[in-house]
């Protein structure tokens, strides 16, 4: 109980001064091309590893994700929104749930 | 006022899609242990998905507190960056104080559309946004975790895979304009694959902050980012 307001405690206040001091205290841009390109791609490479390989388990049995993952995979590269992404995702791990025992 | 209500219209796409994606993160938080209202009180004070998602993951876990303060400094170092970038677009009217409040809510979707906007911004304009956003995202931790249990088993598993698919809504489209984002994601991927199933017994946590910061140093190395390119981040 008191672990887990801790840990509460520790993400909020990490958060916060992550996004508080850049935007309070520093007016000065950042000028090094490496570490400029290095925080530039961080923000892709952190979603990255926590998607993979954790949305293959994401819905508990391999077939659903999967074929979950594929529909989020092909509407993120047409470039549908976060939220129609998001949701028919989430549609097609379901319907793959309902359909796939019929051929089993 | 009128920059309030902005920023309010501004903010409510922002807020419908954080709806969704907080009940999903509702569901998880509590079928990972949480109760209903650590659930909703992660989301009231930390208004961020991946670094929540992380979170959870690792408190589930028994996570020491340093591996966690670690994973929520690399998860969320990407808002340094944003805020450092809009505040050089923040009208006079920014003091300490407004800068102060208004840097709570720097989220990426704040981020992405408060910055392509052609003037200054005023704090108004961003309150209203932040607030908007906000209400979404608390509303649907709370809806998420209450009526997660209630929901069939089968919809509350499907619903997991929501959060993931909005990640790789945000990483999908810039990797097809940019190599290096691509070769940056793909390595991330792989390595993440690998220590997953090849080495065990390194935490997630600790994993995570090991293939992203691999993968963004080679990026960066071969791929180094032009001046001009710097703007167009997310």
């Amino acid at each position: 109980m008191q672990y887990v307001l801790i840990c509460i405690t520790i993400m909020a206040v990490t958060t916060y001064l992550i996004r508080m001091i850049p935007f309070a205290f520093f007016r000065k841009k950042i000028t090094n091309r490496h570490i400029k390109s290095f925080l530039y791609y961080i923000p892709y490479t952190v979603l990255s590893a926590m998607t993979m390989p954790s949305v293959f388990y994401a819905t508990g049995d391999i077939p659903s994700a999967a074929v979950g993952t594929a529909v989020a995979v092909i509407l993120a590269y047409k470039k549908c929104s976060l939220i129609v992404v998001a949701l028919c995702a989430t549609l097609a791990a379901y319907l793959t749930m309902l359909i796939l025992p019929c051929f089993t | 006022m009128k920059e309030f209500w902005r920023g309010i219209r501004h903010g409510i796409s922002i807020a419908l899609g954080y709806l969704s994606v907080s009940f999903s993160f509702g569901i998880m938080a509590v079928q990972s242990g949480l109760t209903i209202w650590q659930t909703v009180l992660i989301s009231v004070t930390n208004l961020t998905s991946a670094g929540q998602v992380a979170g959870v993951g690792l408190i589930a876990a028994h996570a020491s507190y340093f591996e966690l303060l670690l994973a929520e400094v690399v998860i969320n170092i990407r808002y340094a960056l944003m805020s450092l970038a809009l505040s050089q677009k923040t009208h006079k009217s920014f003091h300490l104080p407004q800068r102060l409040l208004a840097s709570f809510g720097i989220t990426d979707e704040i981020f992405a559309v408060s910055s392509i906007q052609p003037t200054q911004i005023k704090p108004m304009y961003l309150y209203g946004m932040i607030l908007i956003a906000f209400l979404g995202w608390v509303s649907g931790t709370y809806l998420g975790a209450a009526a997660g249990t209630l929901l069939p088993q089968s919809i509350a598993n499907a619903l997991n895979i929501s959060l993931y698919g909005m990640f790789l809504a945000i990483i999908i489209p810039p990797a097809r304009q940019s190599r290096g984002i691509l070769i940056a994601v793909l390595i991330s991927a792989i390595l993440s694959i690998l220590l997953y199933d090849f080495a065990e017994f390194i935490s997630a946590g600790f994993a995570m902050i090991i293939c992203a910061v691999i993968a963004a140093l080679v990026a960066a190395y071969f791929f180094p980012v032009d001046d001009n390119d710097n703007e167009q981040e997310e």
